[in-house]
């Protein structure tokens, strides 16, 4: 008898480990939820390790407000399906309030201003422990980061001096005030996350499949014309067929020329990329140490 | 093969962990880049932004080492300070790098990266030979219990490809090895990372090497055996109660398996209480499996109602694991800033449990690059090895870490800290 099993299921069955020592060795812990494909595999991962019991976290949503309205109807739905509780932490509401000051001109975006959001969303809750979405693969401040990630009592991350991790076992103890940031995709690349999209045959957001929208092209990223990103005179509008690698803030999220419009089409795709997912992010390309920064600052 | 066909190959696709250990100058970056660059690991915008930082920081040629040192102090000062994992995939397997430094004060870190893997490459400099480092480095994959390592005698083009060269370094290195006994498949590789010779295509220099490419070795290595499928060993990590109509009364118990096969009939028997029960059913989700196996994470109900809790084990009661409060380990220390001499109180985590621990002994430490004994400075401090004798404050249900990796291992936590100050295998 072979007693083996694929990747897929070697990483389902780590993912699954860490989300129910999430669940045991904290308070309070809650997930972190965007409405993209690693928050999605994430919570449905979280499903199955809790299963026929409902989550024992609630999840949060940090909201910039600049969202595609796609998204949030796929939140709720997805939400509503999972029978789970959704906290919104809203930047809007830290802008009104005063706490943050928006950034101004064409590029502004509200992606350094989750930090906040998320920061308060945390200390309201009281949560202790923060799930999140974060792959190694995607960057490679990230590819240095723990499952159980130790924030200081700042939120900070501090890279130098990280708690060692071996085997699987996860030292979460923490003194008053401090919490944690736990990554149970650690070890998933982008080509992981499709393939077990399909595996699973779990639903997906549609900005995801190929689609014909009204796009823009700026400093080489395609923007969607949205609300919230609109075009200037000398950008001209043009109907695309795209979809979109990553799913963020619309502000800072580039969408890409395709005609996928399956999961197949889609992971031929991805093994045929020659460049990151993140490439259009417009938030990493700020400087070679962006996500570093962030990091340390409290992002995720 | 069809689009179709192709597209599903991920269904078979195994997982392989590996370690590399190497300092600056021994090629492992440019291994490790050529290894992710001619699977397509490296993606353009990667690449254009290393080019860039080469550029500016005045790199002759592309430095491939910018790809894995990721945080911003490892950049100014040019050298690797923590694990770096990395990923890379060909059609029959999914490979997950953890990167390591290999200087003698990054020991932790080797540490840290070969406790997952299943297979550890050890860089030789043709040049230089056996040396203290690549001992230091054998040393630790057989204290982790790497059963396949790979020698890579790499920088062959800078001894004009002589098979001479390498004969004596592979002879070397099996005398030194002959003292280790986990390591139980040695492969050793001549290459050249930097032209490529070995790597993923074969040698054109070296026709009198008939054995596989590096990458060829790593796509078709046995790796099944890492995984104990013998004895039988379930830590409880959460009791799930859904409280619903539809499973009023289900009581299921979650974890992931860490030794041997249970199936719905066996006998089981809890420990620490010792009740005995049969499996009723096996769950992952909606799907009921007719076996589950170590590593898979699943739910179990019981036909009795019985007892349990976090942080106890389900076991067959004609093969159980031995429940101890005294054990002796062999620990790597962890802590800058915290040392160990004689005694200290500790907490040990162990599978799902936590206690409250003493240790009563440094007996000895390990001079791991000769393999000596140190019987005349029991401080452990960062980076050191050694033998301890440990008291807990209740029984602890232990295999040896030969016998199995997860319930032969344990972590010391500073109670005060909170810090992670050991790691140790259970003898």
């Amino acid at each position: 008898m072979d007693y083996r099993i694929t990747h897929l299921k070697q990483l389902e069955s780590e993912a699954i480990f860490v989300l129910r020592e999430t669940a045991a060795q904290f308070e309070k812990p809650v997930l972190l939820f965007s409405g993209g494909k690693d928050s999605i595999v994430m919570a449905y991962l979280a499903k199955k390790a809790f299963w026929p019991a409902k989550l024992p976290f609630p999840l949060m949503h940090v909201d910039t407000g600049h969202n595609f309205p796609e998204t949030m109807e796929y939140r709720d739905r997805f939400v509503k399906d999972l029978g789970a509780e959704l906290i919104v932490a809203s930047v809007q509401e830290a802008i009104d309030q005063g706490k943050v000051v928006e950034e101004t001109g064409v590029n502004a975006s509200r992606n350094s201003l989750q930090t906040v959001a998320l920061l308060e969303g945390l200390e309201n809750g009281q949560f202790d422990a923060a799930l999140g979405g974060g792959r190694r693969d995607e960057e490679k401040a990230r590819a240095k980061e723990r499952f159980f990630s130790h924030r200081d009592a700042f939120g900070q991350w501090d890279p130098k001096n990280q708690r060692p991790e071996l085997w699987n076992v996860f030292n979460g103890k923490k003194h008053h005030g401090e919490h944690f940031r736990v990554f149970p995709l650690s070890n998933w690349t982008e080509m992981d996350i499709w393939q077990y999209i399909k595996l699973e045959n779990i639903a997906l957001p549609e900005l995801y499949f190929s689609h014909e929208r009204e796009c823009f092209v700026r400093n080489g990223v395609i923007m969607a014309v949205t609300e919230f990103t609109q075009p200037q005179p000398e950008e001209t509008v043009e109907k695309m067929q795209v979809r979109f690698r990553t799913i963020g803030d619309t502000t800072c999220t580039g969408a890409n020329v395709s005609s996928a419009s399956d999961l197949d089409a889609i992971i031929d795709e991805v093994a045929a990329a020659r460049n990151t997912e993140r490439g259009t992010r417009a938030d990493d390309k700020r400087s070679e140490s962006a996500m570093e920064d962030r990091k340390k600052q409290g992002y995720f | 093969m069809s689009e179709k066909e192709n597209n599903s190959g991920y269904l078979d696709m195994d997982l392989l962990r590996f370690t590399t250990a190497g300092s600056v100058d021994d090629g492992k970056s440019t291994l490790i880049g050529r290894l992710l660059y001619d699977s397509k690991a490296i993606f353009e915008d990667q690449l254009e932004a290393v080019e860039k930082s080469s550029k500016s920081r005045g790199d002759e040629n592309v430095n491939l080492a910018l790809l894995t040192d990721g945080l911003r102090s490892e950049r100014e000062q040019g050298i690797t300070i923590d694990v770096a994992y990395r990923y890379f995939a060909t059609p029959k397997r999914k490979f997950i790098i953890a990167d390591t430094p290999g200087h003698i004060q990054y020991t932790r870190n080797m540490v840290t990266g070969a406790s997952t893997a299943n297979l550890a490459i050890i860089l030789v400099d043709a040049r230089k030979g056996v040396i203290e480092q690549t001992c230091r480095h054998a040393f630790i994959a057989n204290l982790l219990r790497i059963q396949n390592v790979v020698v890579c005698v790499n920088k062959m083009d800078l001894v004009d490809w002589d098979q001479a060269v390498f004969d004596k370094i592979v002879s070397e290195f099996k005398s030194f090895a002959s003292r280790l006994d986990n390591l139980i498949n040695i492969t050793f590789i001549p290459a050249s990372a930097l032209l490529g010779d070995n790597i993923v295509d074969k040698s054109e220099n070296m026709g009198w090497y008939n054995g596989p490419t590096l990458l060829y070795h790593l796509e078709t290595v046995y790796n099944g055996s890492d995984f104990n499928h013998i004895d039988a060993r379930f830590p409880i990590q959460w009791v799930v109660r859904p409280h619903s109509d539809k499973y009023h009364d289900f009581r299921g118990f979650a974890g992931r398996i860490a030794g041997g096969v249970f199936k719905p009939g066996d006998a089981v028997k809890v420990l620490p209480s010792g009740f005995e029960s049969k499996i009723k059913s096996i769950h992952l989700m909606d799907e009921e499996l007719k076996e589950a196996y170590s590593p898979m994470s699943v739910v179990m109900t019981l036909e009795d109602e019985i007892d349990i809790s976090r942080g106890n084990m389900l076991v067959k009661a004609n093969n159980p694991p031995k429940m101890l409060q005294d054990i002796e380990a062999m620990v790597c220390w962890f802590s800058s800033t915290k040392s160990l001499s004689g005694r200290g109180k500790f907490i040990v985590r162990h599978t799902t449990n936590d206690v409250q621990a003493i240790v009563s002994e440094v007996k000895y430490k390990v001079n791991i690059n000769t393999l000596h004994k140190i019987e005349d400075d029991l401080e452990l401090k960062l980076n050191d090895i050694g033998r301890i004798s440990i008291r807990t404050s209740a029984p602890l249900f232990v295999d040896s870490y030969s016998k199995n990796r997860i319930t032969g291992s344990i972590i010391l936590i500073d109670p005060l800290t909170n810090e992670t100050v050991a790691a140790g295998m259970i003898i």
